[in-house]
């Protein structure tokens, strides 16, 4: 008999979920004017966990002029120290209702409760943290003597990590001076409206947070009002390409952050099994849903079987199901469309003469599932090694040399992110230099924190979020 | 690299020295994170019932103790063969572990009980001896009925950089050893880096050691998850290119129940269901034992138990 894991379910019973939500405007509830209504499922299992608003004009048009009121009389008179005051406020709630917001962010969005749990609310409560701090310190973060925030920020953010890029997009509007219209993606709203919640209990100032549920049509009238200084969008690059269209001319702030297709790279003198682990951390972590993920595998040819072999072997021992077990290393993707994507994307490697891999994997026969794939035998001319598939596929391409290595991480219209793995230090700093990417990890994969800005280069978008970096998006300078 | 190629591995010096320095460095951040993200492992109910049978019948129940006597090792081996007398079900330990003279007490304790008599030998702990000694201190134990000795290696040597000398020790030892199962302990709080532990567990197995162990237990850190976790992929590399199955011992610091599933977990899910035997995979343990039958009598009756309930030997 062998060591097989008993289900360990994490209760669902801490949250609450109504079955109906409004909108958050002026740090009230209420229903939309003219928008209309959609439902939220569970990606796992396909149950309808509520009803949520899709605001219309009208309602964004309210959203817009409660944050600009919040921003005239109260918050941008509030003295710095006292924001800061509000956002280590929000950050010890956050903390105090994690569990609660892992559990309630794995069913909204299908990730595994290790992931919430462990990465992503952690972050979101440090990120609060660490922009709380900046709030009263804005004189010396180098923007000049006394930076002056820009208004009303529009963000629209993605659902792979959604309360984290909720804080990534909160909380350095707020620590600047901003007020907010934020809209969650349509798959993902539950924790937005949960953090609106929070909000509440924190006090703070009615308009200053406010947040309008809906699709690309709320997100276009939200980024397109008139009355908006800024606007901040996560999500794809085909989007992303038609806001900055829509702001061109017109006096708002914008930054982007977009697609990926980053390069993973092994060299040959590479820590074995922990590059093996930073490749599966790098393409599995959030079922790939990540706009970072090392999702092109680059090897040493000359050791790409013993790679390979381990990689296939540790691949074996993934554990996909259940997104509430605690034991799930890979949980469901998010939507029927994200689904379709890949499958389609998929099929097309294997047409394009790609040998695709899987290991053994029962996948469940309600939600929205795709097992972790593997593509050998990929070159650059193939679609899966130049389109972002976004969910749990890597393309594995084999080069000879490092000038090769890097000629081909960078042939990408991406450039968000690449990783080197090289027990050589001086190889790792040459290849940082030469790689356009926002961000390069030396011998890890995706690891973030508060403190060290992200963004990308090329067709991934503009402007840098997170550390000092990230002030300047939300600053008149 | 086949079975035939390690053996030229081992022709001189400088072909051993290439090969250990050829092996794949270990990042210390990343086996530590890959080790931390195992040991969050949710294992319960039906999962926890047989990790915690399996880890009590991988038990080396030890005594290393100057103060040890013929009664405490009597004791101890009266507790490895029922180590819950009032309950029947619960498996008896995998050896009893103790200090060479001792040897003829413990193999007439247990006699007939198939638990192994392990006995430590080569100058341990420390290894500083002449080899013609320690070779004397295992062929006394292994006469006397030891049929498991656990070796230490010369770590000055390794550190100095003499492999050659460390592996002609084990090897020596292995044939002082004649039927009993070597183990060699690499004593890994000395050995300081994840590179030399990976380093000295090859250099274990090409001199034909049964089971690497990590430590004595008298230096600290001893057992640690990470360094546990090294040494199960080179057992697991090393089977992939030759073929021969090499156990593990994680020994010292490993006090609770808790700890004893997380090693599990590391090796369920880094060499698979074949190590998960008490041939292939042993804890090193004495305060172990108690806490893994505190907690299966918690998981029968649902309360825990005082640990008076529980005997102490």
């Amino acid at each position: 008999m062998g060591f097989e894991y008993a289900p360990a379910p994490e209760s669902s019973s801490i949250v609450d979920i109504a079955p109906s939500y409004g909108l958050y405007i002026g740090g009230e509830m209420i229903d939309p004017i003219d928008g209309t209504r959609f439902k939220t499922v569970n990606p796992a299992t396909e149950a309808v966990l509520s009803e949520v608003a899709a605001a219309g004009p009208e309602d964004v048009d309210r959203a817009v002029a409660a944050a600009r009121a919040a921003y005239n009389d109260r918050w941008s008179r509030l003295p710095a120290r006292a924001r800061g005051k509000y956002l280590y406020r929000i950050a010890r709630i956050l903390q105090e209702r994690s569990r609660e917001l892992a559990v309630l962010e794995t069913i909204d969005n299908g990730k595994p409760i290790r992931e919430s749990r462990d990465v992503d609310l952690p972050l979101v409560a440090a990120h609060f943290f660490y922009y709380a701090g900046w709030a009263d310190k804005l004189d010396h973060a180098g923007f000049g003597p006394d930076p002056r925030p820009l208004g009303v920020a529009a963000q629209v953010i993605p659902w792979n990590f959604p309360l984290l890029m909720l804080a990534w997009k909160i909380a350095p509007a707020l620590a600047c001076g901003n007020t907010v219209v934020l809209k969650p993606a349509e798959t993902t709203p539950l924790t937005a409206l949960a953090f609106a919640d929070i909000c509440r209990q924190a006090d703070l100032p009615p308009g200053v947070v406010n947040i309008v549920t809906g699709a690309g049509d709320t997100g276009r009238a939200l980024v397109e009002h008139p009355g908006v200084d800024k606007v901040a969008f996560t999500g794809s690059t085909e989007v992303g390409r038609q806001i900055a269209r829509s702001v061109a001319g017109s006096r708002k702030k914008v930054t982007l952050e977009l697609g990926g297709k980053a390069a993973n790279i092994v060299f040959d003198d590479a820590p074995l099994d922990q590059a093996v682990e930073g490749i599966v951390n790098g393409i599995f972590f959030n079922q790939g849903h990540v706009c970072c993920a090392g999702s092109r595998l680059l090897v040493q040819e000359s050791i790409v079987d013993d790679l390979l072999d381990h990689l296939k072997h540790r691949l074996g021992t993934i554990r996909l199901g259940d997104p509430l077990d605690k034991n799930t290393d890979i949980g469901a993707i998010n939507s029927p469309e994200q689904l379709a994507r890949i499958r389609e994307l998929s099929s097309v490697g294997e047409a394009e003469g790609a040998e695709r891999w899987s290991p053994p994997c029962d996948l469940p026969e309600r939600g929205y599932w795709f097992p972790p794939t593997l593509f050998t035998g990929v070159s650059q001319a193939h679609r899966i090694a130049r389109e972002e598939i976004f969910g749990p596929v890597l393309s594995v391409l084999t080069f000879r040399t490092p000038a090769e290595a890097l000629e081909k991480a960078n042939n990408t219209p991406y450039g968000l992110s690449a990783g080197v793995w090289t027990e050589k230090g001086s190889r790792i700093l040459w290849m940082a230099q030469r790689l356009r990417a926002g961000v390069v990890w030396a011998n890890t994969f995706n690891r973030f924190d508060p403190t060290s800005p992200f963004g990308g280069y090329k067709e991934s978008g503009y402007g840098r979020e997170g550390g000092r970096h990230g002030l300047e998006a939300y600053l008149d300078v | 690299m086949t079975a035939t190629d390690l053996a030229d591995v081992t022709a001189s010096a400088a072909t051993l020295r290439r090969f250990l320095h050829g092996l794949p460095g270990v990042d210390q951040v990343g086996v530590e994170a890959r080790a931390a993200g195992l040991a969050t492992r949710s294992i319960k109910t039906t999962a926890k019932q047989f990790a915690l049978d399996l880890a009590v019948s991988m038990i080396d129940l030890t005594t290393l103790e100057g103060q040890d006597t013929p009664g405490k090792v009597r004791a101890l081996c009266a507790k490895g063969r029922r180590p819950d007398p009032s309950d029947p079900s619960c498996p008896p330990v995998a050896a009893i572990c103790i200090y060479g003279d001792l040897v003829p007490v413990a193999v007439e304790a247990l006699a007939g009980s198939g638990i192994h008599v392990a006995a430590v030998a080569t100058a341990f702990p420390s290894g500083r001896a002449p080899l013609d000694v320690k070779l004397a201190d295992v062929r006394a134990a292994v006469e006397a009925g030891a049929d498991e000795i656990d070796m230490v290696i010369d770590r000055g040597a390794f550190l100095a950089g003499r492999y050659p000398e460390v592996h002609e020790e084990i090897v020596a030892t292995k044939q002082a050893c004649g039927e009993a199962h070597l183990k060699v302990i690499l004593e890994t709080g000395e050995l300081a880096t994840y590179d030399n532990v990976r380093r000295a567990s090859w250099l274990a197995m090409l001199a034909g050691a049964d089971v690497i162990k990590t430590s004595t237990g008298k230096v600290s850190p001893a057992a640690t998850l990470p360094v546990t976790l090294v040494m199960l992929e080179a057992v697991r590399d090393f089977r992939a290119q030759t073929g021969r199955q090499v156990g593990v011992k994680a020994a010292g610091g490993i006090r609770s129940a808790k700890d004893a599933v997380r090693y599990l977990v590391v090796v369920n899910e880094t060499c698979g269901d074949d190590w998960l035997h008490p041939d292939y995979f042993r804890f090193g343990a004495s305060s172990l034992l108690n806490d893994l039958l505190m907690q299966r009598r918690k998981l029968a009756t649902g309360w825990y138990s005082g640990p008076d309930y529980f005997t102490l030997d």
